[in-house]
């Protein structure tokens, strides 16, 4: 395979930002036919690495070389047209347009006189959706799409041109586990063609499954390419973050208290049905599911966003109506999204300003805000949950994921809940600040809150769950202590089988 | 999905069912309440509502395009009269004398071109710096305005040609002129929007302007073509309404920007731009005028006819939310 001409290589990039050195002579070479993985920590320079393929940035030095031919990326209509296609991450599409618009937007095919081809456009478009195995076809609106839909439209867009590479950023992200079969399918395909793949993405599993080579980024440097089969989880990220990854289980049960939260027979419309448990003081419960199994919703009802159609929540023992999340911050409920940049956090807003918000109003001192009181609160936090930031006057903006949710559980933390609820605590965070995210969940319930974790990742679950709720499609399917969790009678949970095992 | 296509279905349908809610009421409350004796739905007075419709009508169809598109255009009142002035004052200039009826037409194109320049000085500003729309086309209103201004003073500029005149008040196959061009417009704009690569890119960059511009689609020259568009279509409606009248007052054209956005707003077309029909919006210019004739029918005077399409317009608005709202289980926001 290494006498193979590559058909991407990058040689010796740099690129320099202001005060920082994003990538530092960066070369890597991706073969015709594998799937090959860049691995980093957020921040590590991987999505500046791919601007720069994508022509939005032009590098300092070094130099992009397409099947041998060194080239200047103008943009990334640009990189399209030399055969380097890019599957983002973020959804760019427009939702009220069709889907067969969306995958060919930019490039409709034409007739004369610049009217569109909308046969021609079609026929094309139905071409490609079947080899995806979809549901839909070319007419549907991609509003009307669910999420997971929407990222195959996405993924879509690959298959319109003769690609030389493609590019997927973390395209499984909001994937259910049989749509990522389909799309593992869709790059062996690709392989098969001839086509190399680049892959960027956190979930090691997948990694581990469909790569042939790795490499690792870290700080903007190079750390080195491997053959997938011959290291393992414990050697990559040991490249990405230079030191070994505690991996063990958490096994130890704090002393649990009496039930601070306990739900009956909750139901919302179609989104979820029936739903009854309960979460003691000092105890996490991880929620576990797949994407759309009703989890989030749960957290919504919860927080006063979504109205319930029937069942009570009770708070304390005593019945609860959370009509908004003013109510349920009232009765020490709180809720960490999410969607941190979007729901959790002004990112235009410092870190102090951003952890005092919902408390703002008591801040005061005669009928101006209180600076003192909001330094206090901030350092107080900065400190309990080791957060770095420069000071607090750096906007949320520029931290790093791991230090930005610390700064949301900061948020909510200074308004002591009860009930803390963590949806998607890791989502999008690197792994070694992963670790410590789940130190500091483990380290609450240990302080006597009571901690609902959602999570779609199992390792995470079990690792900071004493008990696992697996729901499957609106419903709570089984209730696992972490002793009698296996990943298998998980997995069979929340994929609705055995559901006659109600716990 | 079943209660999303009825709300679609009422959706898109509701201005048209507006509509036939006007003439029933108006119809009925005519037998009762009317001035004149003549019935409302008369085919005289239907007409009538075409011709008067076309002046805002022509100028919706453009602001339609760059409503979706994301931008809004505040000059066209301006833009308007200023157009209408060139065509009626070439006429009278000295270098096109002996040249007879043919000046006409080198009025009309001067006007036409008049809109043109005018939208691209709009277009280019938007695009070269990145500057929000309604903040250059404030400015364009207010400077455009101040052009009028400067070329007569406060007076008015009038002249009269008989052959336009008989031209504009002609009609074919029954329809005034300014009926077949506001028909005309209306069908070419929607082919435009339809079936060209230039509409459907549009649609995109108004849906998702990130989308569009990752996806290699020059966002700055389709917004310049738009507002070339809806500045060429000012002009026109300029021209339709020149021609038979011969005289514009420099405060001519004025609240025209906020009248055509109400027509194009009732049609269905998202503010924040992706969304929209020119079908709609030709349905949103007849309710309007609908509205206002149907009003004087029944003997109300200009004030009420105002207060009561600001009601409905809000109520239109309002009803639109609660259509998209998908049930109780919907999240607050």
């Amino acid at each position: 395979m290494n006498e193979q001409t590559p058909v991407l290589r990058l040689e010796g990039i740099v690129k320099t930002f202001p005060g920082v050195r994003a990538l530092d002579g960066v070369s890597l070479s991706i073969l015709p036919g594998e799937v090959h993985a860049l691995m980093g920590e957020n921040g590590a320079g991987k999505s500046t690495l791919m601007k720069v393929l994508g022509g939005i940035h032009q590098p300092d030095e070094g130099q992009i070389i397409v099947s041998e031919q060194p080239v200047v990326m103008s943009g990334p209509l640009d990189a399209k047209a030399k055969g380097i296609v890019f599957i983002h991450q973020e959804l760019s599409l427009a939702d009220e347009l069709s889907v067969a618009e969306n995958i060919y937007l930019g490039e409709l095919p034409r007739k004369r006189f610049g009217l569109v081809d909308w046969a021609e456009l079609e026929t094309r478009t139905n071409a490609i959706l079947e080899k995806l195995k979809v549901s839909f076809d070319a007419k549907t609106r991609v509003g009307d799409l669910s999420i997971a839909n929407q990222q195959m439209v996405e993924i879509a867009r690959a298959l319109t041109v003769d690609a030389k590479a493609v590019i997927f950023d973390e395209p499984t992200a909001s994937l259910t586990d049989a749509e990522k079969i389909v799309l593992f399918e869709v790059i062996s395909d690709l392989q098969v063609q001839g086509v190399g793949i680049a892959y960027i993405s956190h979930r090691m599993e997948e990694i581990f499954k469909i790569t042939d080579r790795i490499s690792v980024l870290r700080d903007g440097q190079y750390q080195g390419t491997v053959n997938t089969a011959e290291t393992d989880e414990e050697g990559v990220t040991q490249m990405m973050i230079g030191r070994k990854l505690d991996l063990s289980r958490n096994e130890s049960h704090h002393e649990l208290g009496e039930v601070a939260l306990e739900v009956r027979g909750l139901s919302c419309g179609d989104l979820y049905q029936d739903v009854s448990f309960e979460v003691r003081r000092g105890e996490v419960v991880g929620f576990y599911g797949l994407v759309g199994a009703g989890r989030t919703e749960i957290a919504e009802t919860l927080f006063g966003l979504r109205d319930p159609s029937a069942g009570t929540i009770l708070i304390g023992g005593e019945e609860a109506k959370i009509h908004s999340p003013y109510d349920a911050i009232e009765r020490g409920i709180s809720l960490v999204p999410e969607d941190r940049k979007d729901q959790g956090l002004v990112l235009g807003m410092n870190c102090r300003d951003n952890m005092t918000l919902p408390q703002v109003d008591e801040l005061k001192a005669g009928p101006f805000v209180s600076d003192g009181a909001e330094i206090a609160i901030f350092d107080q936090y900065r400190d309990r949950l080791d957060i770095r930031t420069p000071s607090w006057k750096q906007l949320v903006g520029n931290l790093s994921g791991g230090n930005q949710q610390k700064i949301v559980i900061g948020k909510w933390l200074s308004m002591r809940p009860d009930v803390l609820i963590v949806d998607e605590p890791t989502r999008g965070i690197d792994v070694g600040s992963k670790a410590e995210i789940h130190n500091l969940i483990r380290d609450l319930a240990a302080h006597g809150y009571a901690v609902i974790v959602i999570s779609s990742e199992m390792p995470e679950v079990l690792h900071v769950s004493d008990r696992i709720v697996a729901m499957y499609s609106g419903r709570i399917m089984r209730t696992f202590t972490s002793e009698e969790v296996t990943e298998d009678n998980l997995i069979q949970a929340i994929s609705g089988i055995g559901s006659d095992k109600v716990a | 999905m079943q209660a999303g296509t009825l709300s679609k279905y009422l959706k898109s349908g509701a201005i048209w069912g507006f509509i036939v809610f006007e003439l029933i009421f108006f119809s009925v409350a005519g037998e009762f309440l009317s001035v004149s004796d003549k019935a409302f739905m008369d085919a005289d007075n239907m007409l009538l509502l075409f011709k008067q419709s076309a002046p805002i009508g022509i100028i919706a169809m453009g602001m339609t395009i760059v409503m979706v598109n994301g931008n809004i255009d505040l000059s066209v009142g301006a833009t308007y009269a200023l157009a209408a002035i060139v065509m009626l004052d070439s006429m009278t200039w000295s270098i096109f004398e002996g040249m007879g009826d043919a000046v006409i037409f080198v009025a009309w194109g001067l006007a036409l071109l008049t809109g043109v320049v005018l939208g691209a000085i709009n277009g280019i500003i938007v695009w070269k710096t990145g500057v929000d729309a309604f903040i250059v086309t404030l400015g364009a209103m207010l400077g455009y305005r101040g052009l009028v201004f400067m070329y007569n003073g406060e007076q008015p500029t009038s002249h009269l040609n008989w052959t336009l005149v008989d031209f504009a008040e002609a009609q074919f196959l029954g329809l005034h002129t300014p009926t077949w061009f506001l028909l005309i417009v209306t069908a070419a704009i929607w082919f435009l929007m339809n079936r060209t690569v230039h509409g459907r890119n549009a649609y995109a960059i108004g849906n998702n302007r990130e989308a569009a511009v990752n996806a290699g689609i020059r966002v700055g020259p389709h917004m310049m073509i738009n507002f070339m568009i809806i500045g060429f279509l000012a002009a026109l409606s300029a021209v339709v309404f020149y021609s038979e009248s011969g005289s514009v007052n420099p405060n001519d054209g004025e609240l025209y920007e906020l009248w055509v956005i109400t027509a194009v707003v009732l049609g269905g077309t998202k503010l924040t731009g992706g969304a929209g029909s020119i079908i709609s919006t030709f349905g949103g210019v007849v309710a309007i005028q609908l509205l206002r004739k149907g009003l004087a029918h029944v003997g109300a005077d200009t004030s009420t006819v105002n207060l009561v399409i600001g009601l409905i317009l809000i109520a239109v608005l309002f009803l639109d939310r609660q259509l998209n709202v998908k049930g109780k289980e919907e999240l607050k926001v």
